[in-house]
């Protein structure tokens, strides 16, 4: 166990699976020298090389893309691309290229690619950087979602979405960059589909994800001083999600909360919510809630920024709204 | 060039059979047998028959809408491409690609694509793979002159000529994407013209000659394989259909239709074969024959195969089901 970072954890990830298997590499924009926008690739240039660790030019259809392709031949591209919000730039490449191959292919093709790409508001970054989009692609069958909301779950889900051999979206958040804790050394893998009750309390759930998953500990620690004892589960993965997890601490709860940084409108709280209403409507014994952003674009001045991102005091408020 | 007589015949038995083929194949399709949308190669055989002969087994090829030709070139199994396209269990994909998204992944066959413009990123991919191997395999990417305007067109071919990756892109010029002819898409006289904004070599030639087609292919696979990057080659050509099966395509010239329809590559070519004493009358009838008895099998294996179990919708979706 080693203290580190969030983006050490991701890296350190990356590194461990680099060494185990010479088919994985990586290729996006800035990631080899100069180490990724935010450094999440630095020094892995120095200790892979060239060949493993690629700067591309700024060419989303083409990273992802050829990925796809290289893929499809067995190889283990983990593509990056710089902020989730150029993803438009290469959705083609995803939804009906990587996610559809297999299907197509009536079974005789396997797309095992990563696309890393970091998530979430902030930074001041506005409209075009700074956005969270989960359900864009927890709404394409034929690929995983992978959303990490500490250190140690980062390395462990990494190895996991590498080993994986479908096209898996691993989106980290830019405000857990710096986030440290405990993470397990060596091949540390957390499996995709699998919950992860951050803490265990028995009056109401919160599922939460990402960096909402940080702020919904420190509501919780808060709502326990006053007499509030909240169940935090982080399902840490939404494709494939571990719904008999959800639907299990909601039978313990009664009550269910889902806080997201996507705007509310077609996020993914909606499709927890009518899980758990067509599956657990009889252990609820109040409304389901969900905390998410308006649905607005993400605004540049830093008080309405501020106002945009899901806050404790708003996820306090709509626990307590249920008692 | 001095080709094999051996290679000249199995030009021409390439070319009938996909001739044969996709004239079947546009037969089934208007009396209700092949479901969805069908785009039929009738005019273009010479790039297929001419492109696949400069490749091997193992070389990667990224098709597209418009592709059986190709594949039956490259040797799929045309009565799993037949049961294919009329959705049944026994086809290339099982029934779950048809037409537009038929693949032979045993063949190096990364798919013919429904979305136009996108086989040049995926086939920069296998390139890429193939250099990060070391193997010796090498990629083509097929796409026609309409997606040629797309914007993964300039990303991969800078990529691909950047990496020097192992990759030949190959245009099938045939005169129009859908209903827009050539001159109301291009900004270029060319498509090859592009090469030069890439740096690499970029070529147009009569993809109606099966000869021209195999010399010119040859040589951008030879550089390909010597590790010298990637070649733009561009054959022209005219796709005697509609953009879709029963697309009238009223926006067609007639006496131009006319005039390319004299250009047919096949007769052009059993008349060389005939001149040059490579073959005889008998030959060549013979070899009509037998893509004639292919078709007819592959048609018959077709229909006699069963639909897919309906549970078949729910596999194939991940690798290993969640």
């Amino acid at each position: 166990m080693t203290q580190m970072s969030y983006m050490e954890a991701i890296r350190d990830g990356m590194r461990v699976e680099m060494k185990r298997d010479s088919g994985v590499y990586i290729a996006g924009e800035d990631v080899a020298q100069f180490g990724g926008c935010f450094g999440v690739t630095a020094g892995l240039y120095d200790e892979f090389g060239p060949d493993r660790v690629m700067n591309t030019p700024i060419s989303e259809a083409v990273i992802v893309g050829h990925a796809v392709g290289a893929a499809a031949l067995g190889l283990r591209p983990i593509a990056e691309i710089m902020f989730v919000d150029f993803m438009g730039c290469c959705m083609d490449e995803l939804h009906n290229q990587a996610a559809k191959m297999k299907y197509m292919f009536g079974g005789k093709a396997k797309v095992p690619m990563v696309v890393r790409t970091p998530c979430g508001a902030g930074l001041g970054a506005a409209a075009q950087h700074s956005q969270c989009l989960e359900s864009w692609f927890t709404h394409i069958a034929g690929v995983k979602t992978v959303m990490p909301g500490t250190a140690a779950d980062a390395k462990g889900l990494m190895i996991a979405a590498i080993r994986d051999d479908n096209p898996v979206m691993y989106i980290e958040h830019k405000q857990l960059l710096g986030l440290t804790g405990d993470v397990p050394d060596g091949e540390y893998v957390v499996p995709l589909g699998k919950a992860d009750i951050k803490r265990e309390g028995s009056d109401v759930t919160i599922v939460a994800w990402s960096w909402m998953l940080q702020k919904s500990l420190a509501a919780a620690e808060k709502l326990a001083a006053e007499g509030i004892n909240v169940e935090v589960l982080d399902p840490r993965t939404l494709v494939p999600l571990d719904k008999d997890a959800i639907l299990k601490s909601v039978s313990k709860t009664g009550k269910l909360v889902i806080v997201h940084e996507e705007i509310k409108t077609s996020g993914f709280g909606g499709e927890i919510s009518a899980i758990v209403a067509e599956e657990g409507f009889d252990y609820l014994d109040a409304p389901i809630k969900r905390v998410a952003a308006p649905d607005t674009p993400i605004p540049f001045s830093p008080i309405l920024e501020q106002t945009f991102i899901p806050s404790e005091e708003k996820i306090i408020e709509a626990v307590k709204a249920l008692f | 060039m001095d080709i094999q007589k051996k290679q000249l015949l199995e030009f021409y038995q390439q070319m009938v059979t996909i001739r044969i083929f996709e004239s079947r194949v546009c037969e089934l399709f208007a009396a209700g047998q092949i479901p969805g949308f069908v785009h039929s190669s009738l005019g273009q055989e010479a790039i297929a028959a001419g492109v696949m002969a400069c490749v091997e087994k193992d070389d990667k090829v990224g098709l597209h809408h418009r592709s059986h030709g190709e594949m039956i070139a490259k040797g799929a199994d045309m009565n799993k491409m037949m049961a294919e396209l009329f959705g049944k269990a026994t086809g290339t994909c099982k029934g779950k690609g048809g037409s537009m998204h038929i693949a032979d992944m045993d063949l190096g066959i990364l798919g013919a694509n429904g979305i136009l413009g996108a086989g040049y990123a995926i086939a920069t991919g296998a390139a890429f793979a193939c250099q990060y191997n070391e193997t010796k395999d090498i990629a083509l990417c097929l796409f026609g002159d309409g997606q040629s305007n797309r914007g993964p067109f300039h990303e991969s071919l800078n990529v691909a000529a950047l990496w020097k990756l192992p990759i030949v892109f190959i245009c099938e010029n045939n005169g129009f994407g859908l209903s827009n002819p050539v001159k109301e898409h291009l900004a270029t006289d060319c498509v090859s013209d592009r090469a030069a904004a890439y740096g690499i070599p970029g070529v147009t030639v009569d993809g109606n000659d099966v000869l021209a087609v195999y010399e010119t292919t040859l040589e951008a696979v030879d550089r390909a394989r010597k590790g010298n990057g990637p070649s733009l080659l561009e054959f022209t050509t005219w796709r005697w259909h509609g953009h879709f099966e029963g697309d009238p395509a009223v926006y067609k010239d007639a006496q131009e239709q006319e005039e390319w329809l004299k250009k047919d590559p096949i007769p052009r070519f059993a008349k060389q074969l005939l001149e040059q004493k490579n073959a005889t009358q008998a030959e060549l009838d013979e070899m009509q024959a037998k893509g004639e008895a292919l078709v007819d099998a592959a048609v018959k294996f077709a229909e006699e195969s069963p639909w897919p179990d309906v549970s078949e919708l729910f596999t194939d979706v991940y690798d290993r089901q969640m």
